[in-house]
């Protein structure tokens, strides 16, 4: 029996209005439709996601600061305002992962080397859903420096999957995952590099998407490796996922490879008309006025061809996932969409290339933190060259300095061209490989990750063992392609995820076949932990641990 | 095998201080990294270009006008060591 939390929470009590519904059930759809028809105000739905926290978040210690004051002020302020007058999603709570940087609230990065650093600015994402009027509830915990693939890297604490508080989340985006599968927060923003976003998306159960490489503004998002980092949203549904990137896929000055998308996003499933009309949130930004059509039959997959790829298949993923997986290609046949295998051969040389271009890349952005303008310093330094080493050494974790390590040595004279050199030209072959396979098919599939949910510990004296946790999710981020996890189902009473992969600046079609996957399969609203049923009583904000 | 001195090396160019314990397990845990991404070095590559950035967009300029910045308090806020408007260091060299 898995440690799992209760699914409790009244909210009635909180509201005190209405039939007692389920916290799980409070997707950020679900509350902007009872802001809109003012069936709560935003202060009621701050409390009780507040509240959510104060109890759940004991066990999960998704969150590592709450904005409990900025957050009921914004929601005050999304209250005074008409109906009219508010924007779509005005009033509705997020969280954020501590990558990025927050004006006025510390941004830590999972790292004792930024510990009490309060940023001066707001990073570009921050900023766009403050213009939205989303209310912040806080920063969630992930890797120090996003490296890593369980939260266990964080300096801070460690995150728990809530569908089994002995097992990991997921990572580097740990606590974005478990904050949205424990229902503490309807959505959240996270990042990924390398899987970043998928895989804790995966192995929590919800639905995580990393855009287009350049889709998404990076300007205020704390750097790992910066030819592979993109932000994204993580959320409990397909809809909630396509409008938390319709808010923030924007072209930015800021980030000379920022595009945006080239038409704006679409919600899937929404009817263009009435109050679903502003569904359409973001769109006087983009590029082209108008979304590519709506399909026909949302739910339907006909016409659509997809690929699984071949490397994924058999003994490189546990049983389980391989038996979730293989469902899914009957419920997308069942649909009407067409599966066909696909080979990406270099798929596997992906996470070697990956490793090499990644720690490169990190041990270059890991310099600024020199303890001079920000951030951690070591005291009595005799001199300068001192004071950087001794911070730097003090201030980094073991991983983080296991990856500059490793980033030196591939970039020092007489080994820069062996590994980074060709590491750089082995992204070229994978980029090639995806463009056959995007030849024949529209997108590609695959498990999110090898394995469901580890147990806390399993991986952290094996560095190799952590970096394979990407195998499936890596080769997508060299390539620049979005990709998207989604939940497919269980084994062992563990979530597994479906990945679908697409060509760039894709998302509005990755999403179309997402929403009808999701439809057909029904397992996104299946709340973590798995009993039901709303508890009555106050008390109940506080979540138990059932044996 | 990675060697001491390699490791050690490469520290002193990442300006990072190790314990010795951390230079011991570094040499082992990149010695085994670097013997699985060596896997890169027997492939044929020669002639494909590399790839920095897979999202292809180049010469992306901005207008070169005055805007608005930081004041030096927002700057200073988060420094360890001020002094007299600058970043205050220990002795150089």
């Amino acid at each position: 029996m898995h440690r799992q939390l209760s699914a409790d929470i009244s909210w009635s009590r909180v509201l005190d209005r209405g039939p007692a519904l389920d916290v799980y059930h409070l997707t950020a759809h679900e509350c902007r439709r009872l802001l809109t028809e003012g069936e709560a105000s935003s202060e009621e739905l701050t409390r009780l996601f507040l509240n959510r926290i104060a109890g759940a978040d004991r066990q999960v210690q998704a969150f590592l600061h709450v904005a409990e004051e900025e957050a009921l002020a914004q929601a005050r302020v999304a209250d005074a305002k008409s109906p009219e007058e508010r924007r779509p999603w005005e009033g509705v709570p997020i969280a954020l992962k501590d990558a990025l940087c927050t004006k006025g609230m510390e941004t830590t990065c999972g790292s004792r080397i930024l510990k009490g650093y309060i940023p001066p600015y707001d990073g570009t994402v921050v900023r766009l859903l403050r213009d939205a009027g989303l209310v912040i509830l806080g920063k969630l915990n992930m890797d120090e420096f996003a490296m890593g693939s369980s939260t266990e890297n964080s300096a801070y604490q460690v995150t728990r999957n809530p569908w089994d508080l002995d097992r990991v989340p997921g990572g580097s985006s740990g606590g974005s995952a478990a904050a949205v599968a424990a229902a503490e927060t309807p959505w959240s923003l996270g990042s990924d590099t390398g899987g970043s976003i998928r895989q804790p998306a995966s192995l929590c159960g919800v639905v995580g998407m990393k855009p287009t490489y350049g889709a998404v503004s990076r300007w205020g998002l704390i750097a790992y490796a910066s030819s592979l980092d993109q932000i994204g949203p993580l959320a409990r549904t397909v809809q909630d996922a396509a409008a938390l990137l319709s808010l923030i896929a924007v072209r930015d000055p800021l980030d000379q490879t920022s595009l945006g998308l080239p038409r704006p996003l679409r919600v899937p499933g929404i009817v263009q008309e009435g109050v679903s009309a502003d569904a359409l949130a973001g769109q006087e930004r983009s590029a082209s006025a108008v979304p590519t059509p709506a399909p026909d039959d949302p739910l339907s997959l006909k016409g659509i061809r997809f690929g699984y790829i071949k490397e994924y298949l058999g003994d490189i993923c546990e049983p389980g996932v391989q038996r979730a997986f293989a469902n899914n290609l009957e419920t997308i046949e069942s649909l009407g969409g067409t599966c066909v295998e696909v080979s990406l051969p270099s798929v596997k040389q992906a996470v070697a290339a990956y490793c090499i271009i990644a720690q490169a890349e990190c041990s270059a952005n890991l310099a600024r933190f020199d303890g001079v303008r920000y951030g951690y310093r070591a005291t009595d330094a005799a001199d300068l060259l001192e004071m950087y080493t001794r911070t730097r050494g003090e201030g980094f974790g073991a991983e983080v300095k296991r990856r500059i390590v490793i980033g030196t040595y591939v970039l020092s004279s007489g080994h820069y061209d062996t590994h980074y050199t060709q590491a750089q030209r082995m992204r070229t072959v994978i980029i090639r490989d995806f463009q056959q396979a995007f030849s024949g098919v529209d997108l590609l599939m695959s498990p999110t990750s090898p394995t469901v949910a580890f147990r806390l510990g399993e991986r952290m004296a094996d560095p190799l063992a952590m970096y394979l946790s990407d195998l499936c999710t890596s080769p997508v981020n060299l390539a620049g392609l979005p990709g998207l996890s989604m939940p497919g189902g269980f084994a062992d009473g563990l979530p597994v995820g479906l990945q679908i992969i697409g060509p760039h600046f894709s998302e509005q079609l990755m999403l179309d076949a997402a929403y009808a996957v999701e439809q057909a399969l029904n397992v996104s609203v299946r709340p973590a932990p798995v009993a039901g049923g709303a508890v009555d009583g106050a008390a109940a904000a506080d979540a138990e641990v059932t044996p | 095998m990675i060697s001491r001195e390699e490791v050690e090396h490469m520290a002193r160019l990442a300006r990072l201080r190790l314990e010795e314990t951390e230079v011991e397990s570094l040499q082992d845990e990149l010695s085994r990294v670097m013997e699985y991404v060596g896997c890169l070095r027997e492939l044929d590559l020669a002639g494909v270009p590399v790839t920095v950035n897979a999202v292809n967009v180049s010469n992306i300029f901005r207008p070169d006008d005055e805007g608005p910045c930081l004041s030096r308090e927002e700057v200073f806020a988060n420094a360890p060591a001020v002094e007299r408007g600058h970043f205050l260091v220990p002795r150089i060299g």
